[in-house]
């Protein structure tokens, strides 16, 4: 049956990257994050490389992205720490957007490799996961650089024997954004691959569309919450 | 035989875990999404701000179906790897 579909379902097969005894990377997600990457890359270098006062078609949609992301980081952050914080969340921004739609619109499953199989790089759960924990170290970073030792009466607020709630609250905020961008995304995926096991012809390319849809919500959303977060510890 | 009791075990435990994960989330979007009508009902106009907050809102009371997806993943597949007991898909 596998031999007839593109897709098909491999769990826990890994192209492996082995340096030293110890240290193991998933090829799949190293290169196609790397694509994504240097694509972004090229994408930001060549649309604001020649900048117009009337713009052209590259330098509108950078426009639209800056205009987007300033006003998440506007309304969370507040005027006046907000374009500190912007590069990040813009970056956050764009490689969960670009690897998603890179996941959703690339035929991945056309390229062989040897083991395992390409796909989107946040349908491997380290590198939401590595995500999460950049969010949660600038929000401390965020704290203590603008607030100093004072940042600890947060886990104090509003009485003291929130402190516990507090405390776990600081390890469930990394977990629940791992977890909500890396399930959408496996989700998404799985949807298709179920949908097309069972009809493989024009049935699952609606179920496509919204996967596609969802996949670009989702950037936004990790994008709004990181924001929210480090508004939440500077305000 | 115990591999087997094990397995329709978490296979049952995956497919409770995502049913009872849809009942809230569903019921929070159904009235979410029942007041945004109302909303856009009583004023037309504000109808893109609606929909907008309505899709982002929405797509948080998703998530909460996708912890117990995800809940449901792990329960299913972690047991099948450990076992090289593979489900014929």
């Amino acid at each position: 049956m596998s031999t007839i579909l593109i897709s098909k379902i491999e769990v826990g097969s890994h192209l492996y990257f082995n340096f030293g005894d110890s240290l193991h990377l998933h090829g799949e997600t190293v290169i196609v994050s790397f694509l994504v990457v240097l694509a972004v890359s090229l994408f930001l270098a060549i649309s604001t490389n020649n900048l117009q006062r009337i713009p052209g078609q590259l330098q509108s949609i950078a426009e639209t992205i800056y205009d987007l992301v300033k006003s998440i980081a506007l309304t969370q952050m507040g005027p006046s720490y907000y374009s500190r914080f912007l590069p990040f969340v813009t970056t956050i921004f764009l490689f969960v957007l670009g690897s998603n739609v890179a996941g959703a619109l690339i035929p991945w499953k056309l390229f062989e490799i040897p083991e395992g199989e390409l796909a989107a790089p946040t349908n491997d759960i380290n590198t939401t996961a590595c995500l999460a924990i950049l969010t949660s170290l600038t929000y401390f970073s965020a704290g203590l650089s603008i607030k100093g030792i004072g940042y600890f009466k947060r886990y104090i607020k509003p009485a003291i024997f929130f402190l516990p709630l507090n405390i776990v609250e600081d390890f469930s905020k990394p977990l629940s954004l791992n977890f909500r961008l890396f399930g959408n995304v496996v989700a998404d995926e799985l949807t298709v691959t179920v949908i097309c096991s069972l009809v493989p012809l024009i049935v699952p390319l609606p179920v496509m569309m919204l996967g596609l849809f969802a996949s670009c919500l989702q950037a936004l959303i990790f994008a709004t919450l990181a924001a929210a977060y480090i508004g939440e510890v500077i305000e | 035989m115990v591999d087997s009791i094990i397995a329709s075990a978490s296979v049952i435990a995956a497919a409770i875990a995502v049913g009872f994960a849809g009942i809230g989330p569903g019921i929070g979007q159904g009235n979410a999404a029942g007041q945004a009508v109302e909303g856009i009902a009583r004023q037309p106009e504000a109808e893109g701000k609606i929909r907008g907050t309505l899709l982002l809102s929405l797509a948080f009371m998703e998530s909460l179906t996708i912890y117990g997806l995800v809940v449901a993943l792990s329960v299913l597949f972690l047991f099948f790897i450990n076992s090289n007991y593979y489900p014929n898909l």
